[in-house]
């Protein structure tokens, strides 16, 4: 329980400490690695809950996808991101303000949250035994039959998306030399070869 | 010193509130935006599986899934908006971003 309790402490500090990094980072490379640990203390935080596989998508998707595509863009564009950051202080007050005041909502919110007595017979899919089944094995049981739609709608959002973003960054740029496989199929020995009778000691 | 659904609930509560101030503090950079809105996810997606663990209710841990799914469609999604708009205007300032004003 005492190692619970560190565990709990050492993964919430380290997760609220990079989010800060990652909102203050003058370079936007390092906020996206700072992003990166955020993410990685959140997969621990999960873990300690007890939601395995949740733990491992976070890593998989979020640093392995999201965290690299965010990489990727930051050093492809040419910005000048000390230009952007101008202004920053400005607003600090009101953002801070803003920020207390969200705070203090959420705390009102959530720190009074009584469960009500008898609410677990009321879980629209208990979680079985965990010596029974596993975390992996029950949400699978539980993804592949009854939220099998939502599921499937989670698989064209991710096409429609992925189309989207192709759509997007394609271009067709001009003088561009491309192979045409139409043309070269559609191309006959006879349009392109022509076999010429030399005359001796004139050429062509 | 149990650590319970409550402690979840703080720790996702003050990454919420971070992804808040971090669009205020960065409101010219369009990148740091974005992260800030995943951090905001993330912090979502720790609520949903706190309440899911504490109350032994597995659809919740479902629907951090789907939060995920959405989470890397959008993340897609807007960067490739960037990169578009960064090659036709040269700059991803937040305040030229008005040419739907007409």
């Amino acid at each position: 329980m005492i190692i619970q309790g560190i565990a709990f402490y050492v993964f919430a500090a380290l997760l609220v400490a990079s989010g800060v990094m990652v909102i203050s980072a003058r370079n936007p490379v390092h906020s996206v690695l700072y992003l990166i640990l955020a993410f990685f203390q959140a997969a621990g935080l999960c873990l300690l809950m007890g939601a395995e596989f949740v733990a491992m998508i976070l890593v998989i998707v979020y640093v392995g996808a999201v965290a690299v595509l965010f990489l990727f863009v930051v050093m492809m564009l040419d910005i000048n991101f000390r230009e952007l950051r101008q202004g920053a202080m400005e607003v600090l007050p009101l953002g801070a303000l803003i920020g207390l005041i969200l705070l203090a909502e959420l705390a009102a919110v959530l720190g009074g949250w009584i469960v009500a007595p008898g609410v677990d017979k009321l879980a629209a899919a208990p979680t079985p035994a965990i010596d029974a089944v596993s975390n992996t094995e029950a949400l699978g049981r539980l993804m592949y039959t009854q939220y099998v739609y939502l599921f499937q709608a989670c698989g064209i959002v991710l096409l429609i998306a992925m189309i989207g973003a192709i759509v997007l960054t394609l271009r067709h740029r001009a003088g561009v030399r491309k192979q045409n496989v139409g043309a070269q199929i559609a191309r006959h020995r006879d349009d392109v070869v022509v076999i010429r009778k030399v005359t001796t000691g004139e050429g062509v | 010193m149990e650590i319970g659904l409550g402690h979840y609930l703080t720790v996702s509560a003050i990454v919420f509130t971070l992804g808040v101030l971090g669009i205020f503090l960065n409101r010219k950079n369009v990148i740091i935006i974005l992260m800030s809105i995943e951090m905001m996810l993330l912090a979502v997606n720790l609520n949903l599986v706190a309440f899911s663990t504490h109350l032994h209710d597995l659809v919740g841990q479902i629907f951090a899934m789907i939060i995920l799914t959405v989470a890397a469609a959008e993340a897609a999604i807007g960067l490739a908006i960037l990169v578009v708009y960064f090659r036709n205007r040269g700059s991803i300032r937040v305040e030229d971003i008005n040419m739907m004003k007409g």
